[in-house]
């Protein structure tokens, strides 16, 4: 293509994070510019967008392993101890008969995380390398990773039910355990790094 | 309906003002330039380089998101004052309402776990009610409150953290697990839950932040 697109960018102009108003680009070196309009601090792209997404990437990476390796609750009956992980939750669900549940259950926990984790490494990668390589999946690939990372926190939620409901002392008990707080730090640590991420980046070095 | 907008020329792109009056929008997702044409309500107007949502229409977003927001408040208080599940086991009986769990959490001594369930289940989609009514109630009647430009921004960031419509999804799954082994009652609180999930789904399809934008000065 070698058609000149009108870019905001390359013409001068920046639009308001916010409100999406259309603003001149507030001179090289201005310390803190205002949308005119709604007060947001303006920026041509988010500041720092790659070391901050990389930041939230690694430190999600970190807790996924004790988030998936230590148990997210216990539950006490008459019968015993049973320490539940966020793949042996599933797996009961599976062996009670309850698959269409173990399927949600397993992509909202499993599957998105990991998706969420790769694609936005994926994004950072090929950003920093000037990749011109399918720019319009990307940014639509970029999009779904910001929508669905919050259905992660179901377990965060189920866990907290249970632990409401079965507490009749002697009969049956649920205690949550901290298996769910490092899974909690992964969901919230991803949704940072989503929300760190510029897609405009992806298009930015096909312009120079 | 979904429609596409042109991107203007190379030679559009300037104008004498300061300001690029707003018949010009960059996409927020790959920067290009599009034209602003009218579309029929309802509609809305996608990017044609990387299809991104670059606005829509919504005559009566206000009158919409205001009912919706009033009609949400009175749910979310009916939702947080009655039980929304019991469990029986026997003779036993064990009430539950949305934050005996956060109490829960909290005396099992995860406190900042206990702490994010509580943000992201009650307070933060409460607080965007509020702030949802803070502003349209003066709208609608012709005004325009103090701090609507920050109060509506902090609006549109707190959307991905209420995520009241997860708990609902947390809560069945916790029904299901539970029901083999006891009998769960659901309570007055859990059919509001139900409908408020409803009425957020239905404020996130009419807000047409434009028309909220549209009501401030450019200073």
């Amino acid at each position: 293509m070698e058609m000149q697109l009108p870019i905001a960018s390359l013409a001068g102009l920046t639009s308001c994070h916010s409100c999406q108003l259309l603003l001149h680009r507030p001179p090289d070196g201005a310390a803190h510019a205002e949308c005119p309009r709604c007060g947001a601090t303006l920026h041509m792209r988010k500041p720092r967008s790659l070391a901050r997404t990389w930041a939230f990437l690694v430190a999600s990476v970190i807790f996924y392993f004790p988030a998936m390796a230590l148990p997210i609750m216990t539950t006490t009956t008459f019968q015993g101890t049973r320490h539940d992980t966020i793949l042996s939750g599933i797996y009961y669900l599976l062996t009670t008969g309850m698959w269409p549940l173990a399927a949600i259950v397993f992509f909202a926990s499993v599957v998105v995380p990991i998706l969420k984790i790769i694609i936005l490494i994926m994004l950072v990668f090929t950003v920093q390398r000037g990749s011109d390589w399918r720019r319009r999946d990307r940014t639509r690939l970029y999009r779904l990773t910001e929508a669905v990372g919050r259905w992660s926190m179901v377990d965060i939620y189920v866990v907290t039910i249970l632990v409401a409901l079965v507490r009749l002392q002697g009969l049956a008990f649920i205690e949550a355990e901290p298996g769910a707080v490092f899974f909690a730090c992964v969901v919230v640590l991803t949704m940072f790094a989503a929300k760190s991420f510029d897609p405009r980046l992806i298009w930015d070095k096909q312009e120079r | 309906m979904r429609f596409c907008v042109t991107p203007i020329g190379p030679q559009g792109q300037h104008t004498e003002d300061h300001l690029v009056k707003s018949k010009f929008i960059a996409c927020h997702e790959c920067d290009l330039l599009h034209h602003v044409r009218v579309i029929p309500d309802g509609g809305s107007a996608r990017c044609i380089r990387c299809a991104a949502l670059l606005y829509r229409r919504k005559d009566n977003s206000i009158d919409q998101v205001l009912a919706l927001t009033i009609t949400g408040l009175i749910l979310f208080a009916l939702a947080n004052a009655f039980p929304m599940l019991t469990m029986r086991l026997d003779a036993n009986f064990q009430e539950t309402t949305l934050l005996t769990g956060v109490f829960q959490l909290w005396k099992q001594g995860l406190p900042g776990l206990a702490v994010l369930v509580l943000l992201t289940s009650v307070l933060l989609p409460l607080l965007k009610l509020l702030l949802l009514a803070y502003i349209l109630l003066p709208l609608r009647l012709g005004m325009v409150p103090p701090a609507t430009g920050p109060v509506f921004r902090l609006v549109l960031a707190l959307q991905p953290w209420a995520m009241m419509e997860v708990f609902l999804l947390g809560v069945l799954v916790a029904m299901v697990k539970l029901s083999s082994t006891a009998e769960i009652i659901v309570g007055l609180a859990m059919y509001a839950f139900g409908f408020l999930i409803l009425v957020l789904a239905g404020i996130t399809a009419s807000l047409d932040p434009n028309t909220v934008w549209e009501r401030l000065e450019v200073r």
